[in-house]
């Protein structure tokens, strides 16, 4: 422990080896900055394209396409009469501008709306008919649809581009008098219904795009379950973009009857490709007395390169209503992917005693962006909503929550509760909210929380201090700042949204 | 173990450590005292990696290696711990997640198998027992409205979990009420062993009562100004640093008189 005396005849005189020191320490400052970049450089791992002899409708729109599609689909007169009726309107709207993106105007004309894997005339009629290639692909996606290997307790649709290439688990529901199956198959088998509710929550003119999708939707999944039943198992459908120049339009339609729950998941994902591709889907919800939805989302569409290069335009409309008292309906997503991201899952409160739920998760990295939120309108008696959006921000994306809630006059005793957190991974990220609020209603109460943080060097480096890598930091402090909307999600989601957000997961859930 | 050598450290352009010099070998326990803002955590840090303070001169080795060529994790894998002063909140991440993350990046590093959850789960269940430690605090966020003593008591339990070879507790004694105090020294005692050495940092000489350091050091505005065994902290206690400061400078000038 020698003296101070010596100590302090020590000369401070910076060595040329020192100074090597201070430069490769600044070096490595620089490196642990980039880590926190190089997350949202992580690879696109569903960036992959399956060469299948697929049949395309030529580029471009009009009602000859509209048509064509129709005519693909052997729809009866009365469908092929509603998209044209969209599609006249759609000509007649223009594109919104309200929101807090930016993007080069789209070319309609140039893509496709029409995109389908060639098969039998009819189509698959069971697995086997279905093309190898194709059973391939989505067990590469992890979503293997042979029903012995699938994870007991999920049914799946595959939404291939254009058309639904398989449902499992059709027969099984069936005995509960559960319908799942494409809805280019309802259209055909259930017509009464898909007439019903077809529009009835998100009309053919309600916007832009549903305008667009009402036009031109080529498939998605129908869900009816009857009065009385609990779904035994969650429903999914995966849809997967694979043709170039080709938009993906699909409409979701699923009605529950009273006393009826279903939970509903639905994933996606894209191939990497330079040029932006559109996606405009309309989902709807409705549920009668005593009815509950659970919807849930995973949405991991192509982002984009580092550089802002391809990615996938995601404007979506999905909107629920309960109808009917005591009835509720959640919407739960996870977004992280698209280079665009326009969406606000919404619920219309009219049913007394009705609840609306939305938990939301939304991660932009390098160029991505997102204006996402919901709309919760409360028209019934003592309806509850509550709002929880954690927007994620990194690289130079912004991040956008965008919610309104509205409490008509005789909303008597509505209540809402909105939660908005954000977190910023860095200085050249944007996060933004807007929340609009109306009430009609005085006897209604509305709490809006909203709170804006940078992920702290200080619970890095605490992370750092106990053996983590500051990737593994960064993604262990972002799924923790998700959590809340995490366990909202079914397990398996969970398991996969965590992975999203880039955890390790051995063990983290349950 | 410890071999730092004229340290000198800054934050942003001001200097904090003015070359400190220390050596610690494998089994002993030093304690570093001072007054507040002397420098004591900046050291802590330091050794453990924090960048935002910037080592503009002197070597820090530690096993043979030079430690200011590690980063933070790497060193804490290689068995520097530090018990933080003002341990850090993250929110929605379970404390039992947190260290069994940590415990078995620092297994994989020495070639150990990962623990899964049940097993962790077991060890750290046993671990928390012997600190007092409720059961569910384990299930709770990571700091998260824990109080200023179970926060400290969490940072023992952390120490214990990872058993690390280097175990720097920064002010741990500050908001620990007298029993919690001598349940965290019994931890830290069963901790003692000839493979570990221990840097208590403190402002009292009770830690130290159940805790009997072998060395005691104090540093004042960035150096070591004076080292003794455990007699010193009494010293201290009894004259306070005004003495030792007063020593100190009259040495200084008399050392400034002579160049
Ligand atoms: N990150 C920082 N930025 C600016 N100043 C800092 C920073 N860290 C430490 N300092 C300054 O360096 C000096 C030493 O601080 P340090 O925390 O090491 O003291 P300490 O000896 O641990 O004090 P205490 O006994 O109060 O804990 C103080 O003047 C402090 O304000
Ligand atoms: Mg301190």
């Amino acid at each position: 422990m020698g003296n101070i005396l010596e100590r302090d005849q020590q000369q401070a005189e910076i060595s040329s080896e020192e100074v090597e020191k201070k430069i490769h320490k600044a070096k490595k400052k620089v490196t642990e900055k980039d880590t926190l970049e190089a997350l949202g450089n992580r690879e696109y791992k569903w960036g992959f394209f399956t060469d299948i002899e697929q049949e395309y409708a030529s580029p471009g729109l009009n009602e000859d396409v509209v048509r064509f599609i129709s005519m693909k689909k052997k729809e009866p007169e009365w469908m092929l009469e509603w998209r044209l009726k969209a599609f006249r309107n759609w000509q007649k709207m223009t594109e919104p501008t309200w929101v807090n993106v930016e993007y080069p105007p789209i070319d309609y004309q140039s893509q496709r709306y029409y995109a389908a894997p060639k098969s039998k005339e009819d189509g698959p009629k069971s697995l086997d008919e279905v093309d190898p290639e194709l059973l391939r692909t989505y067990e590469k996606l992890g979503i293997p649809l042979e029903e012995q290997k699938i994870l007991s307790g999920v049914a799946v649709d595959a939404v291939f581009d254009s058309v639904s290439v398989a449902t499992t688990f059709k027969e099984k529901l069936a005995e509960y008098g559960i319908i799942f199956c494409s809805m280019s198959e309802a259209v055909h088998n259930h017509p009464d219904l898909v007439k019903k509710y077809l529009g009835s929550i998100v009309p053919y003119n309600d916007n832009y795009f549903a305008a667009l999708n009402s036009a031109v939707f080529s498939d998605g999944s129908f869900v009816y379950v009857p009065k009385g039943v609990r779904c035994p198992m969650e429903l999914s459908t995966y849809f997967r973009i694979n043709s170039e120049n080709t938009g993906q339009f699909e409409r979701t339609l699923i009605v529950a009857e009273e006393g009826a729950y279903v939970s509903y998941l639905e994933g996606c994902t894209a191939p990497k490709r330079d040029t932006h591709q559109l996606h405009a889907a309309v989902v709807e919800l409705i549920a009668l007395d005593d009815a509950q939805i659970k919807y849930s989302t995973v949405q991991n569409w192509y982002p984009g390169d580092k550089d802002g290069k391809g990615g996938i335009y995601n404007f979506v409309t999905k909107r629920g209503k309960c109808a009917g008292v005591n009835s509720k309906i959640s919407w739960t997503q996870v977004e992280t992917g698209s280079a665009i991201t326009w969406k606000y899952p919404s619920v219309i409160l009219q049913g007394d005693n009705s609840v609306g739920e939305f938990y939301s998760v939304a991660l932009t990295m390098n160029h991505q962006q997102a204006d996402t939120g919901t709309k919760m309108v409360h028209l019934g008696k003592n309806t509850k909503s509550t709002i929880v959006a954690k927007g994620i921000a990194g690289g130079v994306s912004q991040n956008s929550y965008r919610g309104l809630v509205k409490v008509m006059k005789n909303a008597e005793n509505a209540r809402n509760f909105s939660q908005c957190d954000s977190l910023l991974l860095g200085d050249r990220c944007g996060a933004h909210t807007f929340p609009y609020i109306e009430v009609k209603n005085t006897s209604s109460q509305v709490e809006h929380e909203a709170t804006t943080s940078k992920i702290g060097e200080d619970q890095i480096f605490y992370c750092n201090q106990r053996g983590i890598s500051t990737e593994d930091a960064v993604s262990i402090i972002v799924n923790g700042f998700a959590k809340e909307v995490f366990k909202e999600l079914p397990m398996e989601f969970a398991v996969e949204a965590q992975k999203l957000l880039g955890v390790s997961l051995e063990g983290s859930v349950g | 173990m410890l071999e730092i050598k004229n340290l000198h450290v800054e934050v942003e352009g001001t200097e904090i450590l003015k070359g400190v010099n220390l050596n610690i070998k494998a089994g002993e326990v030093h304690a570093i005292m001072g007054p507040n803002g002397s420098g004591k955590s900046t050291l802590a840090q330091v050794i453990s990696g924090r960048d935002v303070y910037d080592v503009t001169n002197g070597e820090i080795s530690y096993l043979g290696k030079d430690l200011l060529d590690m980063e933070p994790d790497e060193r804490a894998r290689e068995g520097v711990f530090m018990a933080f002063q003002y341990p850090v909140e993250i929110p929605g991440v379970t404390n039992s997640y947190f260290l069994k993350t940590g415990l078995n990046e620092i297994r994989k590093h020495h070639g150990l198998e990962t623990l899964d959850a049940a097993d962790f789960l077991k060890f750290i269940k046993e671990k928390a027992k012997l600190l007092d430690i409720e059961p569910d605090m384990l299930n709770r966020s990571v700091n998260e409205g824990f109080s200023g003593g179970e926060k400290k008591r969490n940072e023992i339990l952390q120490m214990a979990v990872l058993e690390p070879k280097l175990a720097i507790m920064d002010e741990t004694d500050s908001g620990l009420d007298i029993d919690a105090l001598r349940i965290v020294a019994d931890g830290v005692n069963r901790l003692r062993n000839e493979d570990r050495a221990i840097i208590i940092v403190t402002h009292y000489q009770r830690l130290l009562n159940y805790i009997v350091p072998d060395y005691i050091h104090i540093l004042l505005n960035g150096k070591i100004v004076k080292s003794g065994d455990k007699q010193l902290a009494f010293e201290l206690e009894e004259k306070g640093y005004d003495q030792i400061k007063a020593d100190y400078s009259s040495i200084k000038t008399k050392l400034e008189e002579t160049v």
